[in-house]
């Protein structure tokens, strides 16, 4: 008999589960040994509830109605649930709060693409830890989950949501092309960004957008430069500057960084700092964290060992 | 660095490129059945295939078609250069004299339209305000207004003869097309010296 589940989901079975369980086991570890204590949230919220937090970001592929016919969704991260359990559950505790966490995410999928609906993620929330010092130690913890789960040849790419768009202010290009400018580089077309950069007089930022690589292309007084002084050596040889990198998710407000590994054709996981995010929920407080993507990580792992 | 190469009409352009860069493509150019040129580090495949294996990958950079891209959308890849080669427009075309699609348009208030590129011709006819039926097909679109199973048609031209050699008219043009580099966003970074040097010898051709 053969009973079909929805495309963009599996079912995992004992010999894989076996070996997705070392990596999170491993993590986990990291988490604990850091202070981290894990916190587990509902799959289901209220919409009205999530969409606080940033309504894109939140943005639910799947929604349900309960029996009394409120608006049910199942969370597409767990950074706005956290953001939620701080404000309500941790309303006067002193901070910085320390949360991680190994639970699925649901995304929708584009059709014939292979993307899953089901995201088992592992990651922190680093609350009231302002940056610098609190990204530094969200990267570090970072790297050391990512080393705990066996992998050797990733890296950490590390920009800054707040970066370009001051740079395009102080250029004092108007509003309506920074929009336009912007637009081009969230979406990855940088024929896009040429033309609009050319449209608003401001090719020389070309260079900018699209520089990658060490320490040297991070302009001289940028955050970033703060930032990566304070990382451990061992992380910082780690890290590959890109000046242009947006994450998609909006909340971010300044470092922001993805995780990439040679043998696999996709970011393993991101994050960044949101300051502004817990103060939707109603307690103002800067943080920073991330998520990794569990099955990718095997993935990478599993080709790395090849 | 591996190359997703399309095989098609940005084919022997795509080659003289990279020759270009110094890669040898001798192989590649004999041999039309072999997909996978190891020591070159090319694969070839139809162009609009070309974002899928870029995506995944399986190829770190690949060229490919501003209309390929724009109608698979939303692939995580990066858009690094145009090419300027493979110039060719997407239009909306019906058969000559007077306008069937108008008139449907008209009387019944939406009109049927065959095509191959069903989101540029669906976000199209949206973005200008009006009601369509997309009638997606595999083949040669040119058929389907002649038969009269739809009013016309969204296809991709380059010198409009086939068109005009099936009684059609270009009514609209929807965008103009050339080749496009592309780089997967992993390699963007992980390689992002390589594919610079690329760019680089790319633009002071």
């Amino acid at each position: 008999v053969i009973h079909p589940i929805p495309s963009g989901t599996r079912d995992v079975l004992p010999d894989e589960l076996r070996e997705l369980r070392v990596i999170t086991d491993a993590m986990r570890d990291v988490f604990e040994a850091r202070a981290y204590g894990e916190v587990a949230t509902p799959a289901l919220e209220y919409e009205t509830v999530l969409t606080r937090g940033d309504s894109a970001a939140a943005d639910p592929a799947y929604r349900l109605f309960d029996e009394h016919g409120n608006v049910l969704v199942l969370r597409s991260d767990m950074t706005i649930p956290i953001a939620r359990v701080v404000a309500t559950r941790y309303g006067s505790a002193p901070t910085p709060l320390r949360f991680s966490y190994v639970a699925h995410a649901y995304r929708a999928v584009k059709q014939h693409r292979g993307h899953p609906r089901e995201i088992l993620q592992a990651g922190i929330e680093l609350v009231g830890a302002p940056g610098p010092d609190g990204t530094a130690e969200a990267i570090s913890v970072l790297c050391a989950a990512l080393d705990a789960a066996g992998l050797s040849g990733y890296h950490v790419g590390l920009g800054d949501a707040s970066l370009f768009p001051r740079v395009l202010e102080r250029e004092g290009i108007p509003a309506g092309a920074r929009q336009k400018i912007l637009f081009e580089l969230a979406s990855q077309d940088m024929v896009g960004l040429e033309r609009e950069l050319e449209a608003a007089g401001a090719t020389h930022l070309y260079e900018i957008a699209t520089a990658r690589g060490g320490i040297e292309v991070v302009p001289e007084g940028e955050p970033l430069s703060e930032l990566y002084g304070l990382l451990e050596p061992h992380v910082a040889d780690r890290v590959i500057f890109d000046l242009g990198l947006v994450r998609t998710l909006g909340y971010y407000t300044g470092p922001v960084f993805e995780v990439y590994d040679a043998a696999f054709g996709s970011p393993l996981g991101g994050g960044g700092r949101y300051d502004d995010l817990l103060g939707r929920f109603g307690r103002s407080l800067p943080a920073a964290g991330w998520a990794l993507d569990v099955e990718r990580i095997h993935a990478a792992r599993l080709e790395e060992g090849s | 660095v591996r190359i997703a190469v399309p095989r098609g009409a940005m084919f022997k352009e795509t080659l003289d490129l990279l020759d270009g860069l110094g890669i040898d493509t001798r192989e590649v150019r004999a041999n039309d059945r072999k997909l996978l040129f190891e020591e070159a580090g090319l694969i070839t495949m139809r162009p609009s295939d070309v974002p899928t294996y870029v995506e995944a990958g399986a190829a770190d950079i690949g060229i490919t078609g501003k209309d390929v891209l724009a109608e698979q959308g939303e692939r995580n890849v990066y858009e690094l250069l145009d090419l300027g080669f493979g110039g060719c427009t997407m239009v909306f075309a019906t058969v000559a004299g007077e306008d069937p699609a108008a008139e449907a348009l008209r009387r019944l208030g939406h009109m049927r339209i065959a095509t191959k590129y069903s989101r540029i011709a669906h976000d199209y006819f949206e973005r200008t305000g009006r009601q369509v039926e997309i009638v997606e097909v595999k083949g040669s679109v040119e058929l389907a207004p002649l038969t009269g199973m739809v009013d016309g048609i969204v296809d991709l031209t380059a010198t409009g003869t086939t068109l005009r050699e099936n009684g059609l008219v270009i009514r609209e043009e929807i965008m103009s097309s050339t080749a496009r580099l592309i780089a997967n966003p992993v390699s963007y970074r992980v390689k992002a010296a390589q594919i610079d040097a690329v760019l680089r010898q790319l633009r002071a051709r």
